[in-house]
C-alpha cells in the first residue's frame, strides 16, 4: 500500500499537469481575487479588523476552558445538551446512539468540516440512516462520492457542465439545461423532500458565543436555517477551537469571515441558536445537542509555538491564494483540510511522520500569511513542522548525511570553494558530453523540467581575488 | 558616514551567477561607495533551515555573525539570503551566545534594492538600458521584507527602460530551494504560470529582486524555448550607455 506521501506526489504530478483543472480553479481564484479585494475595501481599517480578530481568538483560546463551560452552563440551562468527545470515535458514537435511540431514519445535514474530519456520515449510513448533505456544493460532491475539494466552496472544481452531467445521471434523467438556475432547483426539490423527511438535522459552528451561550452559523443557502429549525432533532458538531468570549465579537469576526471566504460584507444568513424550541415558540427542533470535538486540539493548545493554528476561523483564504494548492487542487493533499492551514495542521491532528510531507509541500512563499484574517503565522509554522519532523528523525538517513557533509563544508571556505568548483566542472564536463538529464546527472530532476543552471568558470570569489591581485 | 559597504554574497550567487555579485559590486561603487567583500564567508543556513535541519543551520548562522560582526552596513543581492538574516537569525540563534549580535547584525543588512533606496537615499543610479522589461515581486523580499515600491523606483528612472506591469506579479515562481527538487512537478508547473504571465506581457526581459527566482524562471523559459530573458535588477542598472567613439571623445 501506498504511503500518504506517495499518494501525495504522484496525484499532484496528475493534477499539475491538468490543464483543463487549472484553468477552471484559476477563474474561480480569479473571481474570488476580485472580489476579496472589493470587499476588503468596504471595511475602512482591514489591518485592524485583522488585528482585533486575532485579539479575539487569543483570548478565547489561551481561557479556552472558561470559555466552553460557560457556553455549556448556559446551554445547559436553556434545556440543550453538551457532550465532550475527546475523539473521532466518541463523537461519531454519541451521535450514532442518539440516532438509533431516537429513532431517525434520515438525517439532514448543514456544512460542516469536523463532520467531515470525525468522518460521521459513514458511520451514520452503516447504521442504516440515509444522510443527506443539504449545501449544494456538498450535495454536489456527495453524489460524485468524493470528499469535498475545499473547505468553503467544495464543488469549486468542477464547471456547470460536469454537474449538469451528474444531475442527469443521479438525479433525474430529463434535464437538459446546464444553466445553474435550472441545475438548483433541481437540487433544491430533491432537498426540499429530504428537509421535510428528516428526523435529525446536523450542523456545524462557526462560532460558540460563550456569554450568550449560542452557537453562530455563516450560511448563503438558507440550508443552515432548514436543517436547524425543521427536523425534530438538531446536533451541533464543532470544534472545542470554535468558542469565542462575547456575542459582540461577532460585530467583527462575521463581516471579516464572509469577506475572507467569499468578499462578501456579510454572508446571507446569520443565525444564533442556544437550545430547544421553548413553550410558546413557533419552531424549532425538541432536542438540541452540542457535540464538542477534541481530537488533537487540546495537544495543539499545550505546543505555545504552535498554539495559535487553533485560532483558524475556516476562511479558507489561504487555500485561495495559495500557488501550490492553485496547481494541485484540494484532493491532492489526501486530508480533511487541505492548503496551508491542512498544511500546518493535518501533522498535528494526524501524525507527523505520516503527513510531514504537507510542510515540505511549499515554496514558503508566505502568501497564506498575508492573507489570514487571524494572522496566524502560516508559513512560518510550516517550517517549525519540518524542524520538528528532522528531531524527530522522521525524515530520510540520505538527507541527514547530505546536510551534515554540507555543514562540514559550509565552516570551511576552502572546502566550500573546492566542492562548488568540483560541481560546476563535473557538470560541465557531463553536460559537454549530451548527459544532461541523464541517470548520472545529479541535476536530472531540475533539468526534467527545467534548461540546465549557468555554470561559470569562475567563481565571484575567485573573480574577486583576482581584480583585487590586479589593482 | 562612512560610505562603505560590506558584501553578503549568497552562495548560489557565487557558484553560479557570479555576475549578479559583480553588478552589484559596480552600482554601489557608481554611487559613491566602497565595497569590501569577505572572503571568510560562505552560506547563511537558509537550505539547511528551510529543509528542517536547524542543528546543521546554526553553526552557519553563527559564523555568518562572526565574519560580518564589524560591518557598518551588510548588502545583499537577494531578498530571500536577506530574509535568512533579518528574519529568522533572531529564531534560530535564540538560545546561542550570538544571538544578541545576530540581532544587531540583522537591522544593518540590507536587500540591494532598499540600500538604495532607503539607506543611500539614490534612486536615479545613471543607468541605461533601452528594453521592455516586466518586474516579478520576489516572495521573501515582498512579504519578510516588505519591499514594494523600491525596485519599481529604481526601474522607472533607467534611462530608455520601458516598464510592463504583469498579472499575478505577487504569485510565486515556484522555485522554493529544496522545494524545487522535491516537488518538481509542483515546482515547475507553478513556474510555468509564471512563464505564462510572463509572455503576456511581451517584454523582453523579467527581472526580480533575487537572482535564484530568475535562476529557476530562466530554465522554465529556457525549456519552453520562450523568447523572453531574466535579468537580475543589478544587472539592468550597472548597465550604461556605451561610452562615445573615440574619434568624439579626443579634443
Amino acid at each position: 500500500m501506498s504511503t500518504a506521501a506517495q499518494r501525495f506526489l504522484q496525484d499532484a504530478a496528475v493534477k499539475s499537469a491538468d490543464l483543463m483543472h487549472r484553468e477552471i480553479i484559476r477563474r474561480g481564484m480569479d473571481s474570488y481575487d476580485a472580489a476579496h479585494l472589493k470587499g476588503r475595501a468596504r471595511i475602512r481599517d482591514w489591518e485592524a479588523a485583522r488585528q482585533k480578530c486575532q485579539e479575539i481568538k487569543r483570548e478565547a483560546i489561551n481561557h479556552l476552558d472558561r470559555y466552553l463551560l460557560q457556553f455549556e452552563e448556559k446551554v445547559i440551562a436553556r434545556g440543550g445538551h453538551v457532550f465532550w468527545a475527546a475523539d473521532s470515535e466518541e463523537a461519531c458514537a454519541y451521535v450514532k446512539n442518539l440516532a438509533t435511540q431516537l429513532g431517525v431514519r434520515t438525517v439532514v445535514k448543514s456544512k460542516s468540516m469536523v463532520t467531515e474530519e470525525i468522518h460521521l456520515s459513514p458511520v451514520l449510513e452503516k447504521a442504516g440512516i440515509k444522510v443527506w448533505e443539504t449545501d449544494l456544493g456538498e450535495f454536489i460532491v456527495q453524489l460524485r462520492e468524493e470528499p469535498p475539494y475545499h473547505i468553503v466552496t467544495p464543488a469549486m472544481h468542477l464547471n456547470r457542465g460536469q454537474i449538469a452531467k451528474l444531475f442527469r445521471e443521479k438525479l433525474d434523467s430529463g434535464i437538459t439545461s446546464d444553466d445553474p438556475a435550472d441545475l438548483m432547483a433541481v437540487a433544491r426539490r430533491k432537498l426540499r423532500e429530504a428537509f421535510f423527511a428528516a428526523e435529525m438535522g446536523i450542523s456545524g459552528a462557526n462560532f460558540l458565543v460563550a456569554d450568550a451561550g449560542v452557537i453562530a452559523i455563516s450560511t448563503n443557502e438558507g440550508n443552515g436555517r432548514l436543517c436547524t429549525s425543521v427536523p425534530r432533532i438538531h446536533v451541533v458538531v464543532t470544534g472545542i477551537e470554535k468558542v469565542i468570549p462575547r456575542l459582540e465579537d461577532l460585530a467583527v469576526l462575521w463581516p471579516v469571515l464572509a469577506t475572507s471566504g467569499t468578499g462578501q460584507g456579510i454572508t446571507t444568513y446569520g443565525t444564533l441558536i442556544g437550545g430547544p424550541r421553548r413553550p410558546g415558540e413557533a419552531d424549532g427542533p425538541d432536542e438540541f445537542h452540542v457535540v464538542l470535538v477534541d481530537n488533537g486540539r487540546s495537544q495543539l493548545l499545550a505546543d505555545a509555538e504552535q498554539r495559535e493554528v487553533l485560532h483558524c476561523i475556516r476562511c479558507g483564504a489561504c487555500l485561495n491564494i495559495c500557488p501550490v494548492f492553485r496547481h494541485v487542487g484540494g484532493h491532492t493533499y489526501g486530508t480533511t483540510y487541505p492548503g496551508p492551514i491542512g498544511s500546518v495542521l493535518t501533522p498535528h491532528l494526524n501524525g507527523i511522520a505520516e503527513f510531514k510531507h504537507l510542510s515540505y509541500a511549499s515554496s514558503l512563499c508566505g502568501a497564506c500569511t498575508s492573507v489570514c484574517p487571524v494572522k496566524i503565522d502560516l508559513h512560518h509554522h510550516l517550517l517549525q513542522n519540518r524542524r520538528n519532523a528532522t528531531a524527530a528523525g522522521a525524515t530520510k538517513s540520505s538527507e541527514r548525511m547530505m546536510f551534515r557533509a554540507w555543514r562540514s563544508a559550509m565552516l570551511h571556505p576552502w572546502m566550500y570553494a573546492l566542492g562548488g568548483w568540483s560541481v560546476r566542472k563535473a557538470l560541465r564536463i557531463l553536460y559537454r558530453l549530451g548527459l544532461a538529464g541523464s541517470i548520472v546527472d545529479p541535476m536530472r530532476v531540475w533539468n526534467r523540467y527545467r534548461s540546465p543552471v549557468p555554470l561559470p568558470s569562475e567563481s565571484f570569489r575567485a573573480r574577486w581575488r583576482k581584480d583585487r591581485a590586479a589593482n | 558616514m562612512s560610505r562603505k559597504v560590506s558584501l553578503f554574497v549568497p552562495c548560489f550567487v557565487d557558484q553560479l551567477l557570479p555576475e549578479a555579485a559583480v553588478d552589484t559590486v559596480k552600482v554601489l561603487r557608481r554611487i559613491g561607495y566602497s565595497v569590501e567583500y569577505p572572503e571568510e564567508q560562505t552560506c547563511c543556513g537558509q537550505p539547511a533551515f528551510n529543509t528542517g535541519y536547524w542543528d546543521e543551520a546554526r553553526p552557519c548562522a553563527e559564523r555568518f555573525v562572526r565574519v560580518f560582526k564589524h560591518a557598518d552596513l551588510i548588502v545583499c543581492p537577494s531578498g530571500s539570503c536577506t530574509t535568512m538574516v533579518r528574519a529568522f537569525y533572531p529564531e534560530l540563534l535564540a538560545a546561542s551566545s550570538w544571538r544578541a549580535d545576530a540581532i544587531a547584525l540583522a537591522s544593518r543588512t540590507f536587500e540591494l534594492s532598499e540600500f538604495l533606496v532607503k539607506v543611500a537615499a539614490v534612486t536615479q543610479v545613471g543607468a541605461t538600458f533601452p528594453h521592455s522589461v516586466t518586474y516579478h515581486a520576489s516572495c521573501h523580499a515582498l512579504r519578510e521584507l516588505h519591499i514594494h515600491d523600491e525596485p519599481l523606483q529604481l526601474l522607472r528612472q533607467v534611462d530608455g527602460l520601458k516598464l510592463i506591469e504583469m498579472v499575478r506579479s505577487e504569485e510565486c515562481c515556484g522555485f522554493g530551494g529544496t522545494f524545487a527538487a522535491k516537488f518538481p512537478e509542483i515546482s515547475s508547473a507553478m513556474g510555468n504560470s509564471k512563464a505564462e504571465s510572463v509572455a503576456a506581457t511581451g517584454a523582453e526581459f523579467v527581472t526580480a529582486t533575487d537572482p535564484s527566482c530568475l535562476m529557476h524562471l530562466e530554465g522554465i523559459l529556457g525549456k519552453r524555448h520562450a523568447p523572453t530573458r531574466t535579468i537580475y535588477l543589478a544587472s539592468i542598472l550597472a548597465q550604461q550607455s556605451p561610452p562615445p567613439s573615440s574619434a568624439q571623445v579626443k579634443p
